[in-house]
């Protein structure tokens, strides 16, 4: 009987520069579920990060938290004591990030990263004893699908190659994701080939342990086949959310149209089209939909006011004017 | 085809920003600056100009700091105020001279040495660099300091031929790594001279830790001439040198303190001065990220 | 596209050797570019893609093999090179934020290749540049910007100014798009194909995405550590691809719809790593990864062969499962 884990309503990031306030996240909201894998779609530049980034309270030391909240069974990330936050991020929520080889300490072996994170992983606070931590470093290493646990142990970053480091970093997760696990485009950095044995680790592991994934991508393929509900994010707000197949066969909002008609086809049919402009200036934003300027359906009100999401199908719902009147 | 206006490479207005965020980099600013300007207008600002130089006043001797005398006396009955504010002088005097005899060399050579990477060019450079760096800076001025006559001059020889192979090594290692950097490979397959190269692609982005360094160093190469001065090897009396003050004004300790204790407190704060400011030079020139 | 050859490449080897050991970047590659073609060179990591365009390029020179440009031999490092070919052959770098200067202005970006050959006189530098940006579709008030002012699309444009300056008829194209967003990444491609019919362009398309190479190429070679493994037209090979390291690359591809997800040969899963250029495995490279491995693949190196199909496509493959007739 899924029930709501997090809950993110109406999250506003800025940041603070030379030039003045970056308005980078613009309201995002999300929610996910237990067991629930939920993907973001968003090119660079999104903001993506960013909403990860302020709910796992891990913000750059100009970013500030304008507005929101994010609810993780009840209690508001944001807003959470130093202490529980440490409790949940060492029991409950984990990350992986997209470099893996910056994720990882260059001048410690991978054994010492690791013991580190699973002697202060666990409920109780009761210490282990090095051989239990030791034993459970070797356990989660073997259920990240890495042959010859002892002997990675042993190694430093440098010497594995870019999937084993990925893997690494997954193994890392999995000694404190019991419930949430935010994977902040993992494959992104490695060889086709390799990312693809990645993502079916994970989908995987995640189907095993029950745990619900945040996936964040620009690439839209990487994300089909492992999430069931996507978010598409533009310059800091969320413009379309939509069950995976829903997404693919029937976008609504003008941005996930034209995204997905952007990318090229294995089958053939020439270059597509790209969306012409860039993305607006986080200084200026405009006032209203922020999508307005390189929107081919912009209409007056696009301008001036921010589009609310409205209901298409069945959990369906995109931020346009198109499909309602505010 | 309008003509654009040129933004300049140093943007000072975004600079100023980087820069003033930290509050003890302006510090560092406000006190090298006041340094500075006490130095070059010793002359119109301090009380007592005449006893910088050969002055002697039995009856004025070691009175202890007053409204008359901020600073006090030493044994000479010469007023410490002025005598630090010309002291200030010889050592910002020593720091330009031997920066400027040192850092055009020593980046030169770093550049050339990193873009021969590998090559013979780097590895005789390199090496001589590394012979003067292994031996410690202090015994090795030291040792010219004594087989010359003492003087500010030969002082100022001796930290030189000591200070320009850490310019060559902070230039070589930004060099050589960014020798195989897709910009300067573009560069070379477009039929660029290496000349151009090493000046006009390589030298723009080593400018940054060049100028914090350049900063630090002052105030390093402030304290090694006061050092010097200090043993005797640098400046020597009556000429005003904040070193040559220190060592005097050590026999009196601790009843006249004030003698040796303000020339001292002034080198602290000047190095102290030029560190805070090193580090607002070099956040002023590092990248953002956001 | 004409049946002559702009660029041949015979036999090139490119060793490096580091303390390590010997690492055999390039090892035996022969292909040719025709003219006015797009020829895609597709690979992984350590596949030697990469190299085998700086080889080109002249970055490095050859171990062993030869280059010809238009009938030259160009097999000589940069260093070595008349500048009279170094306008000719051009290169597109994949990282726009690490091929440009971040402390130059792109004006000063785009005038060098302009001051080094001294295609125009003294006064008329600024009217070219202006005339090289209006080319790549960027507005004229980015000439004094700084190119971490500019989006990645956008620097990747005055990189391809860059290389047109000279009025190249080859270009390499270091996995141009690889670093841009997919909406650029269109926007940039239809540029190139542009110029490619607008200033009779030959290019080496050097990339890892397939779909990409799909709607691009005309001819493709895959490549693993330091070898072709199969070459053919690229209709010819998206139909009937032979090599089992392509069969595994094109079932790892992301895709979205279910027409190009029935196009994808399922069987081939990706297994294993991709071994370092420094153990290349004996006989065929591929072998401790390969699901199809018989005996003699540990042992012999598998000969290019001409892969007969009805008609006359060119379509060749490096596997004994094929053997050489």
């Amino acid at each position: 009987m899924p029930e709501q884990l997090l809950e993110v309503k109406d999250l506003y990031v800025n940041y603070r520069v030379y030039e003045g306030l970056l308005k980078v996240l613009n309201g995002v909201s999300l929610s996910v579920d237990t067991r629930e894998k939920v993907g973001i779609i968003g090119e660079s530049g999104c903001g993506k990060t960013t909403a990860m980034k302020a709910m796992m309270r891990i913000l750059a030391a100009n970013a500030i938290v304008a507005g929101g909240a994010a609810s993780y069974r009840g209690a508001n990330l944001l807003q959470l004591a130093q202490q529980e936050l440490t409790r949940l991020r060492r029991t409950s929520i984990s990350m992986i990030f997209q470099d893996p080889t910056a994720a990882l300490n260059p001048v410690f072996k991978i054994g010492e990263q690791l013991t580190d994170i699973v002697r202060h992983s666990g409920t109780s606070g009761k210490s282990l004893t090095d051989q239990e931590v030791k034993a459970r470093a070797v356990e989660v290493l073997k259920s990240a699908a890495l042959p010859e646990p002892a002997r990675i142990m042993d190694s430093y970053p440098f010497q594995l190659s870019g999937g084993m480091r990925q893997r690494v970093c997954i193994a890392m997760s999995l000694v404190s994701a019991r419930d949430l696990l935010i994977a902040d485009e993992p494959g992104t950095s490695l060889d086709v080939t390799i990312e693809d044995q990645i993502m079916r680790l994970l989908k995987q592991i995640v189907e095993e342990r029950g745990l619900s994934v945040i996936l964040i991508s620009h690439a839209i393929g990487a994300v089909k086949g492992f999430v069931t509900k996507l978010y598409v994010m533009y310059a800091g707000t969320i413009m379309e959310e939509a069950p995976t197949e829903e997404l693919f066969s029937n976008p609504a909002h003008p941005y996930a149209q034209r995204l997905l008609a952007a990318v090229p086809k294995l089958t053939g049919g020439g270059i597509p089209e790209g969306i012409s402009g860039r993305i607006p200036s986080y200084l200026s934003p405009p006032e209203g939909c922020r999508f307005v300027t390189r929107c081919p359906n912009a209409m007056e009100q696009c301008w001036s006011h921010r589009p609310p999401m409205f209901q298409i199908a069945n959990g369906h719902r995109a931020a346009c004017f198109l499909y309602g009147v505010s | 085809m309008k003509t654009v206006a040129s933004r300049p490479f140093l943007d000072y207005k975004k600079k100023w920003y980087k820069f003033s965020r930290n509050y003890l980099s302006v510090a560092g600013l406000v006190v090298v600056g006041v340094v500075a300007f006490l130095a070059i207008f010793a002359f119109y600002v301090a009380p007592y100009p005449e006893h910088v130089e050969f002055y002697v006043n039995y009856s004025d001797a070691l009175l202890s700091p007053s409204w008359v005398h901020i600073l006090g006396t030493d044994q000479f009955g010469r007023d410490v105020l002025s005598r630090v504010f010309f002291g200030f002088r010889y050592s910002l005097m020593m720091a330009v001279v031997v920066l400027s005899l040192v850092v055009p060399p020593g980046v030169i050579l770093g550049l050339v040495a990193g873009y021969y990477r590998g090559g013979r060019v780097d590895s005789v450079i390199m090496r001589t660099a590394d012979i003067f760096l292994a031996v410690p800076p202090l015994v090795l001025a030291l040792s010219i300091c004594s087989v010359l006559t003492p003087s500010v001059f030969n002082a100022m020889m001796a930290v030189s031929l000591m200070w320009w192979p850490w310019y060559t090594r902070l230039v070589y290692s930004i060099s050589s790594s960014l020798r195989n950097e897709a910009f300067v490979q573009a560069a070379e397959i477009a039929g660029a001279s290496p000349f151009h190269i090493a000046f006009r692609e390589i030298l723009p982005n080593c400018l940054g830790p060049i100028l914090t360094k350049m900063t630090l160093d002052a105030g390093w190469v402030i304290l090694i001439g006061a050092s010097l001065s200090f043993v005797g090897l640098g400046a020597q009396p009556p000429t005003p040198d904040l070193g040559t003050m220190v060592s005097d004004g050590a026999k009196l300790l601790p009843d006249q303190w004030w003698v040796s204790m303000f020339p001292a407190m002034t080198i602290v704060l000047i190095i102290l001065g030029f560190n805070l400011l090193g580090d607002g030079i070099r956040d002023m020139f590092a990248a953002e990220s956001v | 596209m004409s049946s002559e050859p702009i660029l041949t490449v015979r036999e090139l080897k490119k060793y490096f050797k580091t303390t390590r050991g010997t690492v055999k970047a390039v090892d035996d590659v022969s292909f040719s570019v025709m003219e006015n073609e797009n020829f895609g060179l597709v690979g992984e990591s350590g596949s030697g893609k990469s190299t085998v365009g700086h080889v080109i390029m002249g970055m490095y020179a050859p171990t062993a093999g030869k280059i010809t440009f238009t009938g030259q031999d160009i097999s000589q490092g940069v260093g070595r090179r008349p500048k009279e070919l170094k306008k000719r052959i051009q290169i597109v770098f994949q990282d726009p934020a690490s091929s440009l200067n971040p402390r130059r202005t792109i004006r000063q970006i785009l005038e060098l290749p302009l001051r080094v050959h001294g295609l125009v006189s003294d006064g008329d530098y600024q009217k070219k540049v202006l005339e090289m940006m209006d080319l790549v579709e960027l507005p004229h008030e980015y000439a004094e910007r700084y190119p971490g002012e500019l989006g990645g699309g956008e620097k990747q444009a005055v990189a391809i100014g860059r290389a047109l300056a000279t009025g190249p008829s080859f270009i390499v194209l270091d996995e141009p798009t690889s670093a841009l967003d997919v909406s650029i990444q269109a926007k940039i491609i239809n540029m190139l194909m542009k110029f490619q019919k607008e200033f009779s362009l030959s290019y080496l398309f050097i990339t890892h995405n397939l779909s990409l190479m799909r709607n691009v190429a005309q001819r493709v070679g895959i490549m693993y550590l330091g070898k072709i493994v199969e070459l053919a037209e690229t209709s010819e090979f998206f139909k009937n691809p032979l090599h089992p390291y392509t069969k595994m690359l094109l079932s790892a591809v992301p895709v979205i719809t279910p027409e190009e997800e029935a196009l994808k040969p399922e069987k081939v899963r990706s297994t294993g790593e991709i071994a370092g250029a420094l153990n290349v495995p004996p006989g065929c490279s591929f072998h401790p990864r390969c699901p199809f491995v018989m005996d003699i693949c540990s042992k012999v190196v598998p000969p290019f062969s001409e892969h007969k199909t009805g008609h006359k496509i060119e379509h060749q493959v490096a596997c004994h499962l094929y053997p050489v007739t």
